[in-house]
């Protein structure tokens, strides 16, 4: 009972980070039609700047302020590099979207490059606020404290995009745009400006999942984005493009799947279980879980 | 419409495109000359002594070069077979890398675990690749798009997963896999016969791109540029799009898992990168770096990147890097940094890749780029 209370918490944890990385990409999709691969690169590169204030706040490392600084670190990082690809890189192929796929592509690899060059190929341990190391007891399960933080953040953002898409202005366009950008276009309103938000936003929320990555993994290596963002696309995927519930639901589901898989059976089953299902979802229901028609890119 | 967007759409306008005769027929004659040429030259190399500084560790007779002029063929036709699925097909497939580790893979195991002889392993991979295409391909040609381009990953990731994981020792894991305990011919062993290794894979080499042209000259080929093009018209003809699309997944898988066994000869082993999805990722990377639409773009992009990418390795590790300031070493250090800002260089201001950017300076603009797409209208 304990391991699979364990095993239960800990998939949602992980699911957690599925649905932050997926929820930007999702968005991202739904409004620019972008699959955008520097996605996990945004992912990287917050983690490692919040794992650099871990290393400079030196003996307060383990602190509450440092932790949340890191996280705004991740967060902020992870918003002003989505900010400058948007800008420099892929405003210039508006309506050409196989090629802004291909500049996400090679931004992807240049940017864990770089990563890998300032920060060295190997993992790192990632300084932590101690409370995250310990474990708390559910019903005789031990469950790493750090699951609890994950799932607790990933419901913060789900409410807080729930409200921004269904109470703000802004929401109301960006739910416009993923269900026919030209006529919000026809109706005067700068879709560019909303293009450039919807990046920031996803770009945010990707470099705010890789420092909460790096801590559920106590750990950190360049490779660490693009491990995660394939399980993020088949979230996005199976939950529907353009849809957060859809994203947030398929998360919790494919991370579960996928962490009793591995355990019951041998390591590794379980993603080959969730490569089966994506195959599965899209045979039977080709516009994924939420059911909207997925458009040819 | 931008310079870009021409790159792109090219391939509509060159397939309607209309040569005189007798021009086009002299042209043609001149490009299978050429072709001929470039192929006997290639086959003599290791008996010349061809130096090309800052490109060949050494000249083209000793066996570090002949194995990476060999590396460079063979990556260079995987990025032609590729090209047939991406941009004569218009399939945007991010799975493509499985089939090439596919043959790599079973190659070696055949010959290591099962120790088959050489020929029986080989035409048995061949069937193994080509009919495990075929299963991928008529599960994940359900879908179109970037659903498409979904399933393609995650089966490509399921096979990097099986790889990795190393199942009952079969695969190696991350140690990968090596040739050593294989029943291989003597002519196949050791340094000195580096050349034999070379010709096998100019040999693959040649016959893919043969096969690709072939593919894409006949009417399936045809057939395929105008599903890419127009899909509801060819459904309109009473063609079924879906068969279509899947013989130029199939072909050009089994071309891959041919391409990966000759691989597995030439590197003396099969190495769990090339099962990853970034190394899909390079050979489109490859391909449209060399120019979208034509295979000889391809084999460009994809000799131009493993060259890049193993010399660029080389001058990092060169006192001319590490010795400069960190902003500067950093980057340069890094082949695939390097290569990757390349990357989104060519695809902002070079549209049609490098080819097309040769075809623009020397003033061929109309056809060059998409040769083997008007070439197969004139046929």
């Amino acid at each position: 009972m304990s391991t699979v209370i364990l095993l239960a918490v800990t998939g949602l944890g992980l699911g957690a980070l599925y649905f932050l990385v997926a929820s930007g990409l999702s968005l991202i999709y739904g409004v620019m039609r972008i699959l955008n691969f520097a996605h996990g690169a945004f992912l990287t590169v917050g983690g490692y700047l919040g794992y650099e204030v871990g290393v400079h706040a030196g003996v307060h490392a383990r602190s509450w302020p440092v932790f949340v600084v890191m996280l705004a670190v991740g967060a902020i990082a992870g918003t002003i590099l989505a900010m400058l690809v948007e800008i420099l890189l892929i405003r210039r192929l508006y309506q050409r979207e196989i090629e802004q796929v291909l500049v996400t592509v090679g931004l992807g690899l240049a940017a864990v490059a770089l990563v890998t060059g300032i920060w060295g190929p190997d993992t790192r341990p990632m300084p932590s606020p101690s409370w995250m190391a310990r474990t708390t007891s559910i019903i005789g399960a031990a469950v790493p404290n750090v699951c609890f933080a994950c799932i607790a953040a990933s419901v913060v953002v789900l409410i807080a995009l729930q409200f921004l898409l269904a109470r703000t202005r802004y929401g109301l366009i960006i739910r416009a745009g993923v269900e026919n950008r030209s006529m919000v276009a026809a109706l005067g309103i700068d879709v560019r400006r909303t293009f450039t938000a919807v990046f920031m936003l996803g770009g945010g929320l990707a470099g705010f999942g890789g420092v909460l990555t790096a801590l559920y993994n106590s750990a950190l290596s360049p490779a660490m984005g693009d491990s995660l963002l394939i399980f993020a696309f088949i979230v996005v995927v199976i939950g529907g493009l353009g849809s957060v519930t859809g994203s947030a639901i398929a998360a919790a589901a494919v991370a579960i799947l996928q962490q009793f898989a591995n355990y019951y059976t041998t390591s590794g089953v379980g993603d080959l279980i969730v490569v089966a299902a994506l195959a599965a979802v899209l045979l039977v229901r080709p516009g994924g879980l939420s059911g909207r028609q997925v458009r040819l890119a | 419409m931008t310079a870009t967007d021409d790159a792109l759409r090219q391939p509509e306008t060159a397939v309607s495109m209309t040569q005189p005769e007798g021009r086009a027929g002299v042209q043609r004659l001149l490009r299978r000359m050429a072709v001929v040429a470039i192929g006997v030259l290639a086959a003599l190399l290791p008996q010349l002594q061809v130096s090309v500084p800052g490109v060949l560790p050494g000249p083209t007779w000793t066996p570090g070069s002949l194995q990476l002029l060999a590396v460079c063929l063979l990556i260079g036709a995987l990025a032609a077979t590729y090209n047939l699925v991406f941009a004569v097909t218009g399939m945007l497939s991010f799975g493509h890398a499985l089939y090439f580790a596919l043959g790599c893979y079973v190659f070696a195991m055949l010959l290591g675990h099962a120790r088959l002889p050489l020929v029986p392993a080989a035409l048995l991979t061949l069937c193994i690749g080509t009919v495990i295409t075929l299963v991928v391909g008529l599960i994940s040609l359900r879908v179109t798009g970037i659903a498409f381009a979904m399933v393609t990953l995650a089966f490509a990731q399921a096979g990097s997963v099986l790889v990795l994981r190393n199942v009952h020792g079969l695969t190696g894991g991350e140690e990968g896999l090596g040739l050593v305990p294989a029943p291989l011919p003597t002519w196949l062993v050791g340094v000195d016969n580096t050349q034999n290794l070379y010709w096998i894979a100019l040999a693959v080499a040649v016959v893919v791109l043969a096969a690709v042209g072939w593919i894409v000259g006949s009417r399936a080929g045809h057939v395929m540029m105008a599903v890419r093009d127009n899909e509801l018209r060819v459904r309109v003809l009473g063609i079924r799009p879906y068969v279509v699309r899947l013989i130029s997944f199939t072909a050009a898988g089994a071309l891959a898992t041919l391409i990966g066994m000759a691989y597995l000869l030439v590197q003396g082993g099969a190495n769990p990168q090339i099962t990853t999805s970034s190394f899909t990722l390079t050979l489109l990377v490859m391909v449209v770096l060399g120019g979208l639409g034509s295979r000889w773009g391809a084999v460009v992009g994809g000799v131009t990147y493993t060259l890049l990418d193993q010399r660029l390795g080389v001058l990092a590790a060169s006192e001319h890097v590490t010795t400069l300031p960190a902003p500067l070493r950093v980057p340069l250090s890094q082949p695939t940094f390097i290569l990757g800002a390349l990357f989104v260089i060519v695809v902002l201001f070079l549209p049609g890749g490098l080819t097309g950017f040769v075809a623009r300076l020397t003033g061929r603009t109309d056809n060059a780029p998409l040769t083997e797409l008007s070439e197969a209208e004139s046929r």
